[in-house]
């Protein structure tokens, strides 16, 4: 029946093909995002963003005159629900191109789906292996999560950091991470004297630390995106563990360092400049940028920004720049993709070529720190 | 292994057992009643935590607490009311999939009211740096408030189900349901009332707690498995039994992030859990012939 009411509605069209420009149909965008479950933290500020953006984008007359609408399909999280909704939003609803998934599990789930049936894919997630090796569909606008390990191991460098204790958590963000980092550490003079695997859902780590601290360890390092990241600097202080505490870009959420209160002050960690945008330089080639995003956000939804609402909106912004400039043709679109240069957004500027399909670089993350309850720029 | 670093790791295991511990609690009470096992227990504690985060910020912490356990309270009466106590003879099948079916929509409602947001209430006293040193060993004020609390909770409950007529009754009924009610008791209001307790029971845990673990919508089904683990293990309806299996799990994991990797934290609880229902199927402190009478 509705492939029926399609195909009727497909006749129409077709006969009504000489009406004005303004008439035309609308350009598709999917969005996969994890709206809720337990990543819905990433998924809804990116959820919250494309509405916005698609609202006011659509104000404005949209692409050329084409009004964009948005299909958002709630994932949960689960790389399951994500691969079946990436087919019902190709087949049924033949989407342009896909915003998402906003996690690393998902995104390498859908990533061969996407590539066969030649949609483009712009996923929200940090994990390097999903555009390592390049797919010629499928994109993302997350900074890698070496580069976060790379700011972290300078910064213990010139801090005279030798012998860490590192934490993460049992999800693919937390395993990635553990390899990034345990791959980089030998090559900065730093050596990881215990490293720990804890449970997503971990409510205390009081004996994890324990353990570190007796390894005797100059620093510790964490690397998860639950609220474990906020226990483990609580109970780190509270045993009365006083060395520097490195977080990875997963910290980037104001809430964590809300919920970890005093413990959190002084935590080091890498993220992108979006969290510290109203102590951004007048100069800084990203802070018009930034600025606006922010203050629209926070007045439409009244709450803080986050680096993964961003993600949403460089992932929608280089793909509507993409379609201006090259028209609505996929393949076209995909070339214009994979030729944007000096593109200014949320996380970075983006320099994309057929080789790397993020363009971020390294400078994409600024290290930060937690002073009065605020994100802060760490400085020298 | 240095003494103070043994210490360190018993008081770590003493604050994952009293966490068990206050939730497994709350499911011996609806199982001293009913017989069953009420899977929504997690979500009366992450309910009393969110609704006292919420009350936290008009009023006074002591009232946002009483204020939070009273609304859990009415919550667990409204759950019992819609969908238990019209049932006839349920099954006990029948009743555990309607209370899995109650805490998902309880986990629902909360991610639409509340949002995904994690939130926790103030450290009762101190803050997040603070913590007592006895000897060498450090230790959050909010554990000790987390103790007081288990300890305060089993006592009343002792008591109540000891000494009470009430809560004679309310073993009466879960004795056997029929001739509870053909002495006169009115058996369908009790149930009502164990669902009112162990949520309110569920709601102090969650609020004493939400400190140290944190609170969101989601974080019931967690601690649910924990409690049930360690309710399971003391014997099911024993409230002592439930503390002390908390604190053997809490400390059994406590030590053995210290020998082996952190990651095998939960298999070597569950592990135990195992060994213990092969050697003693009712459990550390159940009695076998209770729990033979309450299938037959």
């Amino acid at each position: 029946m509705k492939t029926l009411r399609l195909a009727a509605a497909a006749a129409l069209l077709a006969a009504a093909f000489h009406a004005p420009a303004a008439e035309q149909e609308p350009l598709k965008v999917g969005a996969l995002l994890s709206v809720t479950g337990p990543a819905s933290f990433l998924g809804a500020p990116e959820a919250r963003t494309l509405e916005m953006l698609v609202e006011e984008l659509n104000q404005k007359g949209g692409i050329d005159g084409r009004k964009i609408q948005l299909v958002v399909k709630d994932t949960a999280g689960d790389p399951a629900k994500a691969v079946s909704f990436a087919k019902q939003l190709m087949e049924e609803d033949k989407v342009f191109a896909i915003v998402g998934p906003a996690t690393s599990g998902e995104t390498l789930a859908v990533k061969p789906i996407a590539e066969e049936g030649k949609t483009l894919l712009l996923s929200c997630a940090a994990a390097e292996v999903i555009v390592n090796p390049v797919a010629s569909h499928v994109f993302k606008v997350a900074p890698k999560d070496g580069y976060a390990a790379e700011m972290i191991f300078r910064r213990m460098k010139k801090m005279g950091i030798k012998r860490i204790g590192f934490l993460s958590s049992n999800t693919g963000f937390g395993k990635a991470g553990k390899d990034q980092v345990e791959k980089l550490a030998p090559g900065h003079g730093v050596e990881v004297a215990v490293s720990e695997v804890y449970d997503k859902a971990a409510t205390d780590l009081t004996a994890e630390v324990t353990k570190l601290k007796a390894a005797n360890v100059q620093a510790i390092l964490n690397w998860s995106i639950e609220p474990a990241q906020a226990i483990v600097i609580k109970n780190a202080r509270q045993i009365g563990l006083t060395i520097p505490i490195f977080q990875s870009h997963g910290f980037a959420n104001i809430q964590y360092a809300k919920a970890a209160g005093a413990a959190a002050e002084g935590v080091m960690f890498p993220a992108s400049r979006i969290v510290v945008a109203d102590s951004l330089a007048e100069k800084h080639p990203q802070k018009a940028v930034v600025a606006s995003y922010k203050k629209a956000y926070e007045s439409r939804y009244k709450e803080d920004v986050s680096t993964f609402g961003g993600h949403a909106y460089d992932a929608l912004m280089i793909l509507v720049r993409a379609v201006k400039e090259a028209g609505p043709d996929r393949e076209k679109v995909r070339v214009a993709l994979e030729g944007t240069k000096g593109f200014v957004g949320t996380a970075g500027v983006f320099n994309l070529s057929a080789a790397d399909h993020n363009g971020l670089a390294l400078d994409a993350f600024e290290m930060l720190t937690v002073r009065d309850g605020k994100f802060a720029v760490l400085g020298e | 292994m240095q003494l103070e670093l043994v210490l360190q790791y018993l008081v770590a295991g003493l604050t994952y057992g009293t966490i068990y511990a206050v939730v497994g609690v709350g499911f011996n009470i609806i199982y001293n009643t009913t017989g069953i096992i009420n899977f929504a227990q997690g979500e009366f504690v992450m309910l009393g935590g969110m609704t006292a985060v919420t009350l936290h910020r008009f009023v006074p912490l002591p009232l946002a607490i009483a204020g939070a356990v009273a609304v859990t309270m009415a919550a667990g009466a409204l759950v019992e009311a819609t969908c238990i106590r019209w049932l006839e003879k349920p099954s006990v099948l029948r009743m555990i999939i309607i209370t899995i079916g109650v805490s998902i929509l309880i986990r629902e409602l909360a991610l639409v009211s509340w949002g995904e947001s994690v939130r926790a209430l103030p450290y009762f006293t101190g803050n997040e740096v603070s913590s007592l040193t006895l000897g060498g060993v450090h230790v959050s004020p909010q554990v000790l408030w987390s103790l007081a609390t288990c300890v305060l909770i089993v006592v009343f409950l002792w008591f109540f189900f000891q000494h009470t007529s009430l809560g004679r009754q309310m073993r009466a009924c879960a004795a056997n349901r029929d001739a509870a009610a053909l002495c006169g008791i009115a058996t369908k209001n009790l149930v009502t009332l164990s669902f009112v307790l162990s949520a309110g029971i569920g709601a102090l845990a969650g609020c004493v707690v939400s400190p140290i673990t944190y609170t969101a919508y989601n974080i019931g089904t967690g601690l649910a498995i924990k409690g049930f683990t360690v309710a399971i293990l003391g014997g099911l309806g024993s409230s002592m039994g439930a503390v002390g299996a908390g604190f053997l799990v809490g400390v059994l994991e406590a030590f053995s992030v210290s020998l082996m990797p952190a990651a095998y934290k939960d298999a070597i609880s569950v592990a135990v859990l195992l060994a213990i229902l092969f050697l003693r199927p009712s459990g550390l402190f159940g009695s076998g012939a209770a729990a033979r009478l309450k299938t037959a």
